[in-house]
């Protein structure tokens, strides 16, 4: 269970190098909303995401959090998944997500429920470096369950994912959903959980 | 604190198993201590008198061998971005990070002088001196490095540079790591202000470079 936390953003801008990605963007999410981000290539979405994990400055603009805790910062709640996959070649499955949770979560939550949720409990002691690419992307969307965490920035998570895993994806982020959590998601393919927010980038394009 | 201990056994983990890392810089030491005879001549007091210095440039280079290592492969597969979503600061992933560098690095490397000594000559009275000496010296070796590793991170064949950048902040530690063990073959003087200020160099080191780290981190991410 997440805890419940609101996120907003106010005017936010976003530049890259002279370049203007995009101006004044606003949204409001509740515990429980999702976002869809969505546009064409270069239009700003991974770079948006990277903005709400502290990644990235905002050039113009605020983010707030709403949470019981407000001594937290917003990076520490979210649970970045780019598009680097972040495994160690060398480690085992079990151990890549041993570690995430270890560092990421502070309460020892048990690792089984993260090795099932992408089915990889008949993988996780097989060296991660072995895995196909969409077994390592399953590994890196496990870490979603190995630190529970509220706010989940999925920056195309289904590349590479055949369809049972998007299933299993799909079914992963209702869930965090209905629990009360926040969902980013940039995407172009179209994913069936319903977001409460959507969010079209590239509109106005600025040089 | 879990967290900073995961981190810090995942680092010493993984240079552990990636063997090439602890591998290439003791081969590499091993190396340049062997030939170094080889290329002065059989003078044993020559030898005696320069060995503090060849051993502590010889290990200086091989520390920067393996320095690329501390953010280069975090930064690569995405990791770090990870890591800085984690309850940790940024200034404190690097100083763990840098931590794991000198207990994979600077440490076996220390502990390798009292063997190499012997291929230089070096008085057996001076060894433990000279081993006290890097023990304490090289953390600021490691912790200098990784400013050195997350200002060229993402830049192709960094090595180079990362050496030119680094190697000019060394000249302390080198000055005052050479001169406690020198104490010993040389003269009566004590060893310990020069110990002292190798203390000083690495206090220091610990506690600034990794702010200095975490900037450049930030600006690579960016």
């Amino acid at each position: 269970m997440p805890e419940r936390v609101g996120l907003a953003a106010l005017n936010i801008s976003c530049q890259r190098g002279s370049k203007v990605l995009f101006e004044d963007l606003s949204f409001a999410l509740a515990p429980g909303e999702g976002l869809l981000v969505t546009g064409p290539n270069g239009a700003g979405k991974t770079s948006l995401l990277r903005q709400i994990a502290g990644l990235l400055p905002l050039a113009a603009g605020l983010l707030s959090l709403e949470g019981p805790r407000p001594d937290v910062e917003l990076p520490e709640l979210c649970h970045y998944v780019g598009h680097l996959n972040g495994i160690k070649t060398i480690f085992t499955v079990r151990e890549n997500l041993a570690f995430w949770a270890d560092f990421l979560g502070d309460n020892g939550s048990p690792l089984s429920p993260a090795l099932a949720a992408f089915g990889l409990t008949p993988l996780a002691d097989f060296p991660a470096g072995l895995l196909s690419a969409g077994q390592k992307r399953k590994l890196t969307l496990s870490r979603l369950f190995a630190a529970p965490r509220p706010i989940w920035l999925l920056d195309e998570p289904q590349v590479s994912l055949d369809a049972p895993s998007l299933k299993l994806l799909d079914d992963a982020i209702k869930n965090h959903l209905d629990a009360g959590g926040i969902a980013v998601v940039a995407s172009h393919t179209a994913l069936k959980t319903k977001f409460a927010h959507k969010i079209a980038l590239g509109g106005k394009r600025k040089t | 604190m879990k967290a900073a201990l995961a981190l810090l056994a995942r680092d010493v983990r993984l240079a552990w198993r990636e063997g090439g890392a602890i591998g290439t810089a003791l081969g590499f030491y091993l190396v340049v201590i062997v030939i170094t005879p080889l290329g002065l001549g059989p003078d044993l007091n020559l030898l005696a008198r320069i060995a503090p210095g060849m051993l502590w440039l010889a290990l200086l280079l091989a520390a920067l061998l393996s320095a690329d290592r501390i953010f280069h492969n975090d930064y690569e597969d995405g990791a770090l971005d990870v890591l800085t979503t984690g309850p940790l600061p940024l200034p404190l992933v690097a100083a763990i990070k840098s931590l794991a560098h000198w207990l994979t690095t600077g440490v076996p490397l220390a502990l390798l002088v009292p063997l190499l000594g012997l291929l230089l000559n070096l008085p057996l009275a001076a060894s433990p001196l000279l081993v006290l000496a890097m023990l304490v010296g090289t953390p600021a070796v490691s912790f200098i490095a990784a400013i050195g590793a997350s200002l060229t991170l993402g830049l192709r064949r960094s090595g180079l540079l990362l050496a030119l950048l680094v190697l000019p902040f060394y000249v302390p530690v080198l000055i005052f790591g050479v001169a406690t063990a020198s104490v010993a073959i040389t003269g009566p003087a004590s060893p310990w202000p020069p110990l002292l200020m190798l203390c000083a160099l690495s206090l220091a080191a610990i506690v600034l470079a990794p702010i200095a780290a975490a900037a450049a981190l930030r600006t690579a991410m960016r």
